[in-house]
């Protein structure tokens, strides 16, 4: 293996495992916007319409993806907000390494709450007596 | 004139070649990328707000998703707030997917052919997003039946 030329960090580690990722999360919820965009259009055409498409977010197994989707814009988010810093930053790139981590002890800690109450309802329905 | 310091006659230096061809350039040099790379990171700090706002009252506020429908979209759009959100998020987070996504095409096909058609389906694509988008942002009727 080559070694890393000096001054990119988007070869090998973390530097490049988190472009991968992403990259991903970025073309992932790209095509996801497209379905979006196309079923909220559906409130021009009739009420009646939109509820109906928007029945299929409230599947338990649509509510699982949903969870995904938040997931992987979260960590989107939190790496983009990375990226700047690293670009506009002149520590940035010295941190890098620590800012990924400090990413992800921070998307752990937004995601395990809000997979929480993403899933409650569709867990106290399927296992409990809500309504 | 054709003599060295010392009076000598210089060597006879033979003509020089014709000046290499270059390759026409038929684009002219922009900052193009520049700006990209720029918005990029303009509208992704923006797209935090808007969009993990969005998320956050959509899936989690008040029972999430449970709570969406025709009714709850017309009580939001009532407001002008709201609307001025959901286009702006519209608006910088397609283009900014599309840039996203004109950078891994570039990146990954290699045919000529092959770029340029999926950048054209990616284009066409954004543009009737958009479009549709607004078109029901700023046409929605809460009395339609």
């Amino acid at each position: 293996m080559p070694k890393a030329p000096a001054g990119t960090l988007y070869r090998g580690r973390e530097g490049m495992w988190s472009w991968v990722a992403h990259r991903i999360t970025g073309v992932l919820i790209f095509f996801f916007l497209f379905a979006h965009v196309l079923d909220t259009a559906l409130v021009r055409v009739s009420p009646s319409s939109y509820d109906t498409v928007i029945a299929t977010y409230k599947n338990p197994v649509v509510n699982l993806l949903e969870v995904g989707l938040v997931a992987a814009v979260l960590f989107h988010a939190l790496n983009g907000i990375r990226i700047v810093l690293i670009d506009f930053w002149a520590s940035g790139p010295r941190f890098q390494r620590q800012m990924l981590y400090t990413e992800i002890v921070l998307w752990v800690i937004l995601v395990v709450p809000g997979t929480f109450y993403m899933l409650k309802h569709t867990v106290e329905t399927l296992f409990g007596s809500a309504s | 004139m054709a003599t060295t310091i010392d009076g000598a006659a210089t060597p006879a230096i033979e003509a020089p070649r014709s000046p290499q061809r270059r390759p026409v350039r038929t684009k002219a040099r922009t900052n193009f990328e520049l700006y990209a790379w720029l918005f990029m990171r303009v509208s992704g700090i923006l797209l935090v707000f808007l969009v993990l706002g969005h998320l956050f009252i959509m899936n989690i506020l008040d029972g999430g998703v449970q709570r969406i429908g025709f009714g709850f979209v017309a009580g939001r759009w009532a407001s002008p707030f709201w609307r001025t959100w959901d286009l702006l998020m519209l608006v910088l987070a397609e283009l900014h997917g599309t840039n996203g996504l004109r950078t891994v095409i570039n990146d990954y096909a290699e045919r000529p052919q092959t770029r340029f058609w999926l950048k054209m389906l990616l284009y066409v694509s954004a543009f009737l997003v958009i479009s549709l988008g607004s078109l029901v942002i700023f046409t929605f009727d809460p009395n339609i039946s």
